[in-house]
């Protein structure tokens, strides 16, 4: 029974590193980059809903959205700023600005709100439902169904929307896509904006399980989120959900029954062996170069 | 007997071919010499001189990194790990010997060539599984090698007696009779001699730099620019792919790992949580901004950017936000269309001066 | 007159692509010394037949003989050790290296200096060097590109380009060199001089060649035999006379109408 636990736990876990991931697929899949930045944006929503709650004294949700819509705003402007520029330059290139922001984000943060630890607010009341010997807090629950929400809101949204359609027509072919009238850059702000705004949401989630925030809190989220969008394969969106989940739950069994120190080299160790097996990830489509 | 001339030497080393040797070779020559000078003179701030042995550090990981990204093609994220496998080794060692050896240049010798075998092996096993990826892909696997590196020596416990050498793992289970820990998990290695000499860096770096062109400028360099630039052709010409790109994974490995041991050699303490992924991340920074492929480049750009936090000293608390701003705009400048270009037209003009001349 | 050496047979080669038939029953000969041409109309598969005989791809059916030898599952590197080069349709040059380097790389093979000589710059490295530098001008002199040795790949006009790709393939030494395209995109004097510098390559190495080329003057001009492909199947076999006047091909090419 007790597995069963560690099983939902690591679901839940999961569920939080999928929506990270959602943000450096979606991202990758458009802009052909690795937006190393987007971990920051996670620590950012979380100093957001602090100060939100604890200074303003907004109520929760409010303070959720508007962290949101901060959030968005800052995906929107890093990429104008920082990417657009850079739209024909080498992916390196952009690799290292993308860590140029990551720096400033993080110094920005350090700079105004001290390299101390905040601690996070309690957002989802403490309970859990018990279903026989096997009680699951509250905040499990709301992670995986949020996960799950956004996972349906967000397919819907590319296979039926139109900015959906446009998004998929950039992420295969950029210069056909202007041809056919689609709007390049206003695509790809979108997509980082709805990349950002669910780093919000994570931070959220994230926090509510590990209440301490601090300017280096989105690094390890960020590279494990980044582990799971390459996991499920990178550029698709049912493989960042099959991805995050899959890792949360190897990190949660691995610390329950093999060691704590450890977990982290073995999922990493996982993960370098599913890509031995499927070198494009779980759901990652295979291009052959032609020759 | 050939008859020496000055003119011969001279087109001899800046003709096409050897130009780019003779610069990084005289930079390092050069910075030595300014450097020696300023000590003697006592013109170099404390900080600037403890800085001295790292920098020579850095610039090997960043060389032996330019061989990987610029010349073979692929990005690695992992090379924090070559250093940190050479860093501990390279301790352990030295602090193993150090009263089997009492020659202090012999014992550096040892542990710098166990830091670069280690990491060499250590290079060559991971080689197999990244080399048969590409892209981001290979990106993302060197990054998980790094982590799994500094998981495991965070979980290393070794230390000896007069019993013997004890090792355990995740737990340390073993209690010293005397004798000196050699890793003490996540805290790393402590109470070593600190051994920083700045001339014994330097003729590493020389060092490295001889094996670097010696390397690039032979069959086994273009066999591995070949495979950068055109795998599909580079294997239509017999060339083995795979292999080339593992020689030039392993040299590197090897050099970042002695660049490691020299690194640990220069502190008394030493902890794992420094060679993680920034420090990976903080290298290829230095690597590109010197230029892909671009080899005294990479030595420059390595010295401004580790020396440059410390000249940003007096803005104090925004100097990490101006280096963060450097490191953006240096990569929006560089790649903008309209600079590029008026740019390149102002070397043009100096490039037709020259043939008028000629 | 002596009997001309067989250099390569293909017998019944084959390959799908998932359902896909994409070559069928592909049986050829071709010896030493000869020029041959392979046409079709696009997309009949002559490429693909390039591809399974350098093994980029591996076929599903049928045997490749290359000197007196069955070519068994072998990397693409190796078959080229063997005795085969190829150039591309899409121009793959080492874009980033220089004109020589392209052709010194393709001697690598042939380079038996160890890392050993070429870390510490022995007497056997300097003497390799300065041989194969010697060998790869030559080589370019022939193509007229040895007053471009030393600028890069990519800086070469597109005629040049497609010429150094041939230059880089016959570097390797192959007893059968195969052309992708060789013509394409080149006007009426760089495609004549072109035809030239074909036929002078096969007099001096009395190397086999095969080549797919869309320009029939060309096509007619250098290949003794022809073979004309559609839709992954042989659809003709003969001297450029009998191709010409051959009623099935004129049909494939200009439309059943």
């Amino acid at each position: 029974m007790l597995f069963l636990t560690y099983l939902i736990n690591g679901i839940s876990l999961g569920s939080v590193y999928a929506i990270i991931a959602l943000g450096y697929t979606m991202v990758y899949g458009i802009a052909k980059m690795l937006n190393f930045a987007h971990g920051d944006v996670i620590m950012i929503g979380a100093y957001i809903i602090f100060f939100m709650i604890y200074k303003f004294n907004l109520p929760i949700l409010l303070s959720i959205i508007i962290s949101i819509l901060i959030c968005l705003l800052l995906g929107i402007i890093i990429e104008r700023l920082a990417y657009k520029p850079l739209r024909k330059a080498s992916s390196l290139s952009v690799l290292i600005t993308a860590i140029g922001v990551s720096y400033l984000l993080q110094n920005l943060a350090q700079l105004f709100w001290t390299s101390s630890n905040k601690i996070f607010p309690n957002i989802i009341s403490n309970g859990s439902f018990s279903f026989g010997s096997i009680s699951i807090s509250y905040l499990t629950i709301i992670t995986i169904l949020v996960c799950l929400l956004i996972m349906l809101v967000l397919t819907l949204f590319v296979n039926k929307t139109k900015i959906g359609m446009a998004m998929r027509a950039v992420s295969e072919d950029k210069d056909a896509a202007r041809l056919m009238g689609i709007n390049v850059d206003r695509t790809i702000s979108i997509t980082f904006a709805i990349g950002s705004g669910l780093a919000a949401i994570a931070s959220a989630l994230f926090c509510a399980a590990y209440p301490a925030v601090y300017p280096t809190l989105g690094s390890m989220p960020g590279i494990k989120a980044f582990t799971a969008a390459v996991f499920g394969g990178i550029g698709s969106i049912p493989g960042a959900l099959v991805g995050g989940i899959m890792l949360g739950i190897i990190e949660t069994l691995s610390k329950a029954y093999i060691s704590t120190q450890l977990s982290d080299a073995i999922v990493f160790a996982i993960l370098i062996i599913v890509l031995l097996i499927k070198p494009t990830g779980l759901l990652g489509r295979k291009v052959n170069e032609k020759v | 007997m050939k008859k020496f001339s000055m003119k011969k030497l001279f087109s001899f080393l800046f003709n096409r071919k050897h130009s780019n040797m003779t610069i990084s070779y005289g930079i390092v020559v050069l910075m030595y010499l300014i450097i020696e000078v300023l000590i003697k003179t006592n013109n170099l701030s404390y900080l600037l001189t403890s800085l001295l042995v790292p920098t020579c550090c850095y610039i090997i990981v960043a060389l032996a990194l330019n061989l990987v990204v610029g010349f073979s093609g692929d990005l690695s994220l992992g090379h924090a790990a070559f250093m940190g496998i050479g860093a501990f080794v390279g301790s352990a060692i030295s602090n193993y010997v150090y009263s089997l050896v009492p020659n202090i240049a012999l014992r550096v010798i040892v542990a710098i060539l166990a830091g670069s075998i280690i990491s060499g092996i250590f290079g060559y096993l991971i080689s197999i599984p990244v080399l048969k990826l590409s892209g981001d892909y290979l990106a993302i696997v060197t990054l998980a090698f790094c982590q799994i590196v500094k998981s495991l020596l965070n979980n290393i416990y070794l230390g000896f007696d007069d019993s013997g050498i004890h090792f355990s793992f995740i737990n340390q289970n073993f209690t010293l009779d005397g004798g000196k820990m050699l890793i003490n998990g996540p805290v790393g290695s402590t109470g070593n001699t600190k051994f920083s000499n700045f001339t014994v860096a330097i003729i590493m770096v020389l060092f490295t730099l001889f094996i670097v062109f010696n390397l690039i400028n032979s069959k086994y360099g273009r066999a591995i620019k070949a495979s950068r630039d055109n795998k599909i052709a580079a294997s239509s010409i017999g060339i083995d792919v795979i292999k080339a790109k593992t020689l030039c994974f392993v040299v590197s490995s090897i050099l970042a790992g002695g660049a490691g041991a020299l690194y640990a050699l220069n502190y008394t303490t030493l902890s794992v949580a420094k060679f993680d992924f920034n420090l990976s991340i903080m290298i290829l920074v230095y690597v590109v901004l010197g230029g892909l492929g671009n080899i005294p480049g990479t030595i420059v750009a390595t010295t401004i950017l580790v020396l440059l936090p410390e000249l940003l000293r007096s803005l104090s608390d925004y100097r990490m936000i101006a280096y963060a701003l450097v490191l953006i705009m240096i990569m929006l400048i560089s790649n903008n269309e309209t600079i590029k270009n008026s740019f390149n037209s102002l070397i043009g003009i100096f490039k037709r001066k020259d043939q008028n001349n000629a | 007159m002596p009997e001309k050496k067989l250099v390569l047979q293909a017998n019944k080669l084959g390959i799908d692509f998932g359902g896909l038939t994409a070559v069928n029953n592909f049986n050829f000969k071709i010896y030493e010394g000869e020029i041959c041409g392979l046409i079709g109309p696009n997309g009949a598969g002559k490429t693909t037949i390039f591809n399974l005989l350098t093994k980029v791809y591996e076929a599903s059916r049928g045997e490749i003989v290359l000197n007196d030898k069955v070519l068994s599952k072998v990397s693409t590197f190796e078959v080229n050790k063997l005795g085969i080069a190829r150039t591309f349709q899409n121009i793959r040059l080492f874009n980033q290296m220089s004109v020589e380097e392209n052709v010194l790389t393709a001697m690598n093979n042939d380079t038996d200096y160890s890392l050993f000589d070429s870390f510490f710059r022995t007497k056997k490295f300097y003497d390799q060097e300065n041989q194969k530098h010697e060998k790869a001008m030559e080589l370019l002199r022939i193509f007229n590109l040895d007053k471009d040795a030393d600028s890069l790949a990519s800086s070469l006009p597109y005629g040049g380009q497609r010429r150094l790709e041939i230059a880089r393939a016959l570097a390797t030494n192959p007893s059968l060199l195969l052309l992708d395209e060789p013509a394409a995109g080149m006007n009426e004097s760089e495609t004549l001089e072109l035809m030239n510098t074909i036929k002078k390559v096969r007099d001096t190495f009395n190397i086999a060649i095969l080549l797919i080329e869309h320009d029939m003057k060309f096509v007619m001009g250098i290949c003794e035999r022809i073979t004309v492909l559609n839709y992954g199947q042989i659809l003709a076999v003969g001297t450029p006379e009998e191709i010409k006047n051959n009623p099935k091909v004129i049909e494939a090419y200009l439309g059943g109408a």
